[in-house]
């Protein structure tokens, strides 16, 4: 198990999960969201390879309305 | 004769640019976004709420393939923040034409123009096409041109106040000395505002509230697609000359 932060909350992932994995159990499609990283922005292309590990600290943002 | 308005490499046949928040629903908004005519939207970039995994996203009702996005700043009070939040757009979609605007106070929403320049450079290093949402300044708005702002997009009154156009002779000066777009953004109220806007000769407007809680939205985004067309002839065929005397328009010739 490795505690997260996603979006602000704190969570509990299996060991090894990538961010696609976390992106398939929340069920978005990675065309529609980007992600920031501990600060950093990980590239799409990085989202398999990409594994989380204990604290680290995740944004997944997507378009809204707005003015 | 064709009459587009290109921001950057962007090239638009509607010159009405309309914001994405404030509807009833997605629906609406889509129904609206479609009565306006309107070819360029804005959106903003906030967190998925990751506990409800079906709820609706807004590219699910306005395809930005079809639509083009254009990815704000709105809430951003810093340029940090602005930055960040653009840099992530960019990652969302590849959108390199943004957005910009950094706010400086809470109730009234004006523009921190310090913040503003200062992350319009950063962005233009970066490789975005930053269109700026500014106060009427010309003083200012010459600065985001002079350092790569590829729209000067100054309020006419604070964001959501319906308050129309309240300093016309800045929105002149900016329009004037202006050699990139001027869209007048923020403040405007009722249609004949945008009338008005364009009449002045700025070359687009971007309207959200005044569509958006209209009784109407619908019917509104209409009215608006009408009025920025009609004051954009207006503009073009230019106007007739103001006398401060009756000038009759029958002839007197052959009066009985």
């Amino acid at each position: 198990m490795a505690k997260i932060q996603l979006n602000g909350k704190k969570i509990n992932i299996k060991r090894n999960y990538s961010i696609l994995d976390l992106l398939k159990k929340y069920n978005l499609d990675n065309k529609k969201i980007a992600i920031e990283l501990n600060g950093a922005i990980i590239p799409k292309i990085n989202y398999k390879r990409k594994h989380l590990k204990n604290n680290d600290k995740l944004e997944i943002v997507y378009f809204i309305g707005g003015g | 004769m064709k009459d587009i308005l290109k921001i950057a490499n962007k090239k638009l046949k509607s010159r009405l640019i309309v914001g994405t928040g404030k509807y009833k629903s997605f629906t609406e908004t889509a129904k609206a976004i479609k009565a306006s005519g309107a070819e360029m939207v804005t959106v903003a970039v906030r967190r998925v709420n990751i506990l409800d995994k079906k709820k609706p996203m807004l590219t699910d009702y306005l395809n930005p393939k079809i639509i083009t996005y254009l990815p704000n700043t709105a809430g951003c009070f810093n340029s940090e923040d602005a930055l960040r939040t653009l840099r992530l757009a960019r990652e969302m979609g590849g959108w390199k034409l943004v957005k910009l605007e950094v706010l400086g106070d809470k109730k009234n929403l004006y523009p921190n123009m310090i913040e503003t320049i200062k992350s319009t450079k950063i962005l233009v290093k970066e490789g975005f096409k930053v269109m700026v949402y500014c106060t009427d300044d010309p003083l200012l708005a010459k600065k985001l041109e002079d350092n790569g702002a590829s729209a000067i997009m100054p309020l006419a009154s604070p964001i959501g106040s319906g308050l129309g156009l309240q300093n016309k002779i800045n929105l002149s000066m900016i329009i004037k000395q202006s050699k990139v777009p001027v869209i007048v953004d923020a403040g405007i109220g009722t249609a004949s505002d945008a009338t008005i806007a364009m009449e002045l000769g700025c070359d687009g407007v971007l309207i959200n509230s005044a569509i958006a809680q209209a009784k109407d939205p619908i019917l509104m985004a209409q009215a608006f697609k009408d009025a920025v067309k009609s004051g954009r002839n207006s503009f073009l065929a230019g106007r007739m000359k103001k006398n401060f005397i009756g000038s009759a328009s029958s002839p007197l010739k052959g009066l009985i």
